[in-house]
């Protein structure tokens, strides 16, 4: 552990907000392993990628902001990124998933709600 | 004091991170269907690059930093191609 | 001259704030490669011949983003309150059908991230033909609000941005 000066607020603040963002990152992977079909699934590990991740790249940058003496947001970088990519996955994993029940079950769970 | 509180609170942080890298693992390993492996899979990689960043925080080191972004870019890669995959059974058209 | 030099004055930004970022420095060196990379980079873009993205009304923009965060906080907290197992019984989930008047390649991309980036929604399938746009939603109360949300929240907006 090398905090050197960190004010005892920003320490506290950084603490308790990566432990927010831990903390709904593993609730969305407990709910990735209650939810019973994979449709409601794919909805669960959008709690860590969205605010769980703003949370931990927040303390980070709080946190490296007072280490470095200087204002270099970099993690928010990986916000951006992250925000950018993860519908892109999820759309084309959930289309997959879709198509894959389409032409092997011959089922389509969609045509009911037309 | 406020020291102890950081470190205390960053440990329950990567302990919840490495659950949910657990719990995520089980869903790869159960499945039950291809899209719940790779949906799994995808998980590991974003709750491995949040456990980066927090350990980036707890060494105070920035170098962290660039093994999340890189562990992300490639998580979303193999997550598409994988999703490509199960589209078409192949990766490149 | 200026659009031959920035044809896309968004992407040379980005471009711009993510080399410096990247490099962790504001020095000379890394500013001057950041702005070779703004310069340099955009060019390409003219091979693969991109849309140039015109906003229409940049304060529509700021109450988009607002309202877009609220959301996020608001769904993220949904989704939680459903994963901790309250209200199992009476919740539902299922597909819902949005007919969609957007039509800007743009303001339907920025549509899908925000659908998908609020926990609860995910945006699966978009027919560019006849416009209509297939959902999955988490918690399926009343098919007609969300199609009225959706488009009463976002698309309005959307529409008052890019259209």
């Amino acid at each position: 552990m090398t905090s050197v000066d960190l004010p005892a607020w920003a320490a506290v603040a950084v603490g308790l907000l990566a432990l927010a963002g831990a903390g709904l990152s593993f609730l969305g992977a407990v709910g990735l392993c209650s939810f019973r079909t994979f449709y409601e699934r794919v909805h669960a590990p959008t709690l860590g990628a969205t605010l769980g991740m703003a949370l931990i790249v927040v303390a980070s940058v709080l946190f490296f902001t007072f280490v470095e003496g200087r204002f270099m947001p970099r993690e928010l970088l990986i916000g951006v990124f992250l925000t950018v990519t993860t519908p892109v996955t999820l759309i084309l994993l959930a289309r997959a998933a879709l198509f894959r029940d389409r032409t092997e079950r011959g089922r389509d769970e969609t045509a009911g709600d037309a | 004091m406020s020291q102890a509180i950081l470190l205390w609170c960053l440990t329950g942080a990567q302990a919840l991170l490495a659950a949910a890298m657990a719990l995520a693992a089980w869903r790869v390993v159960r499945g039950p269907r291809a899209q719940d492996r790779v949906l799994g899979l995808d998980t590991v990689y974003l709750n491995g690059m949040l456990f980066l960043l927090v350990f980036g925080v707890r060494t105070g080191s920035s170098i962290y930093f660039y093994a999340a972004l890189i562990i992300g870019m490639l998580g979303f890669a193999a997550t598409v191609a994988l999703a490509k995959f199960l589209m078409r059974g192949e990766v490149i058209e | 001259m200026i659009r031959a030099l920035f044809p896309h004055p968004v992407l040379a930004l980005g471009l711009f704030a993510t080399s410096l970022l990247m490099s962790g420095s504001v020095e000379p060196p890394s500013i001057a490669l950041a702005a070779v990379l703004a310069l340099a980079t955009p060019q390409v873009m003219r091979a693969l011949d991109a849309q140039t993205i015109r906003i229409r009304s940049p304060k529509a923009v700021l109450s988009l983003a607002g309202l877009v965060l609220v959301d996020v906080l608001r769904s993220n907290w949904a989704v939680s309150a459903i994963i901790l197992g309250r209200r199992k019984q009476q919740r539902r989930s299922g597909f819902i059908h949005v007919p969609l008047d957007l039509k800007d390649r743009y303001a339907l991309a920025v549509l899908a991230v925000i659908l998908t980036a609020t926990p609860g929604t995910l945006w699966v399938e978009y027919d560019s033909a006849t416009g209509r746009l297939l959902l999955h939603v988490l918690d399926l109360i009343e098919e007609d609000e969300w199609v009225h949300l959706i488009k009463t929240r976002y698309e309005r907006r959307l529409m008052e941005i890019f259209e």
